[in-house]
């Protein structure tokens, strides 16, 4: 097989076609969204997030609902709940989300359980079924993605004046709670429309890699927005090569890429990477030597 | 000056926070051109007191005026300097940036800065003597810059009253300096500051008046008043202690 046509080959499928837009748009809008995820921390929620879309799932499921409708309304009663609840600063937030996402988890797996059809359309919500999308799928979720990615760019100087500094974004009259409230939101959207791509447990690799991977290289809110994007998309796209080049699950290969993407940018950042650093620190071990041979 | 009606006055403050009061009875009143210091040791309400100013914390009794309005609705006349520990200095962005974070609120949604936007934060940045690295990544800068930052962002949006926490905290000694003649500067252009410290030193050669905090105001007046053994000791609650051994 020449380069050509491992690269064309897989475009003359059309469920391939379909895998490749679902997994690309969901990338870049993971991307997005996943810069705030990182700056502000917010890691374990995302982690409880898609967790909690479980239980929503499976009931859609059992009533032949909308599927990512009901990973939707989950995830978002669990996180609003967590928002709500972690305002009472008695208990850390990372207590109450631990409460919750193993709750809802946990929900999801008596629900499951009830029916023993299930077992193969549990793999799929947990690890996405990215190969089996409609065309109807590619549309809902170019859709989302584009609102989603609106909101946090028309909302960008607000969410930078609270992840900066929530005491004084406050005093300066911006509504901080209902700020954090369409943070939540759209985190959980990002989460759910993600689900078909790579699953419930996967898809916290999708949102918090490329912006991890983006931070090391830039100290810049744009253009680490944007690398993120672009290794989100990137990610996405090269990952689905290798699961259909050598036949391995489509999620974990997407994960496995954007890991080796970060890993990449870990050890060759230019100023924050582990090369870097390691050359600045001989660089210094170095210097009180010659100054003591200047002295001497 | 005191026949004009002062822009910050605060009644009768009282503060709960965890069930125990941590500001009570507390008069205070700030006018143009003040640059009230409040001191008073650890845990004796101060931050607590600039956040009611700032109406963060409800009042458990008594009330704040600034300008006549209360907090909530004269927000636009204050602007707040935290510590420095309450800013993400992780965050990537550049001083610039940060700086006019502080004009979220007066940009107004779904609008990007404008040109008067960018001259406020051009002229806080000349302020503060950071003009030159306006480029600068946050994460970057040391203690004084930091501090410099953080006064930089408060004056972005051109406030009347100027709220300070602690503001010469572990910062050198250029800042410190550049940070006293500014206060000075902005006091004589007729803003108020109000600004708790623990510095004695700083606060006698900064502060026009001076408050003495500990729970409530215990003293008011000069600076030479913390020069008065008596009432310092009272601030600092020692005063029982000498007392008793009296």
């Amino acid at each position: 097989m020449t380069v050509v046509e491992f690269l064309t080959d897989p475009w003359h499928l059309p469920f391939m076609q379909r895998a490749f837009a679902v997994a690309v748009i969901t990338g870049l809008v993971c991307g997005v969204v996943g810069v705030y995820v990182v700056l502000r921390g917010m890691a374990f929620i995302g982690e409880a997030v898609s967790h909690s879309a479980f239980p929503g799932v499976a009931l859609a499921y059992a009533f032949q609902g909308n599927l990512l409708l009901g990973g939707a309304i989950a995830g978002l009663t669990t996180s609003l709940l967590i928002a709500l609840i972690s305002q009472n600063r008695r208990l850390k937030e990372d207590t109450v989300i631990g409460v919750f996402f193993s709750c809802a988890f946990g929900l999801g797996i008596v629900l499951v359980s009830t029916q023993d059809s299930w077992s193969t359309d549990l793999s799929s919500f947990l690890f996405g079924q990215v190969l089996a999308v409609g065309p109807e799928d590619v549309w809902t979720a170019a859709g989302v993605g584009a609102v989603l990615v609106a909101v946090v760019l028309l909302l960008s100087k607000e969410l930078v004046a609270v992840s900066l500094d929530r005491e004084t974004a406050r005093a300066a009259g911006l509504p901080v709670m209902r700020l954090d409230l369409i943070l939540y939101t759209v985190v959980t959207a990002t989460i759910v429309m993600s689900l078909e791509a790579v699953g419930n447990i996967l898809v916290l690799s999708l949102l918090i890699t490329p912006a991890a991977a983006a931070r090391m290289l830039t100290e810049r809110l744009w253009t680490m927005t944007l690398l993120a994007s672009l290794f989100g998309g990137t990610g996405a796209l090269a990952g689905l090569y290798v699961s259909y080049a050598y036949d391995l699950a489509a999620g974990g290969s997407i994960v496995c890429v954007l890991t080796a993407l970060f890993a990449l940018t870990w050890c060759l950042a230019p100023r924050h990477g582990l090369l870097a650093r390691a050359r600045r620190r001989r660089g210094e071990t170095r210097r009180p030597v010659t100054e003591q041979a200047v002295g001497a | 000056m005191s026949n004009a009606e002062p822009l910050l006055r605060a009644r009768d403050v009282s503060v709960v926070l965890g069930g125990r009061p941590a500001v009570q009875d507390t008069h205070l009143t700030v006018h143009r051109g003040d640059l009230l210091g409040l001191l008073g040791p650890n845990g004796a309400g101060k931050t607590t007191l600039l956040r009611a100013v700032l109406g963060l914390v409800p009042l458990a009794g008594g009330d704040v005026l600034i300008d006549g309005l209360p907090p909530g609705r004269a927000r636009h006349l204050v602007g707040y300097v935290p510590q420095r520990h309450e800013f993400a200095w992780d965050f990537p962005i550049d001083i610039a940036g940060a700086v006019l974070s502080g004009r979220t609120r007066s940009i107004g949604w779904l609008r990007r800065a404008g040109r008067a936007d960018r001259a406020a934060v051009e002229e806080a940045l000349e302020l503060v003597g950071l003009a030159d690295l306006r480029r600068r990544p946050i994460g970057e800068l040391s203690g004084g810059q930091r501090q410099r930052v953080l006064v930089a962002r408060a004056l972005a949006s051109n406030p009347q009253l100027l709220l300070l926490d602690e503001p010469f905290t572990g910062v050198d000694v250029p800042t410190q300096e550049l940070l006293n003649d500014l206060f000075a500067r902005l006091a004589a252009d007729g803003r108020s500051l109000l600004m708790t410290t623990h510095d004695l030193a700083a606060a006698a050669r900064t502060c026009t008046r001076v408050a003495l905090l500990n729970r409530t105001v215990v003293a008011e007046g000069g600076p030479e008043l913390l020069a008065d053994p008596e009432q310092m000791l009272r601030a600092f609650g020692l005063d029982t202690a000498i007392g008793a051994a009296a």
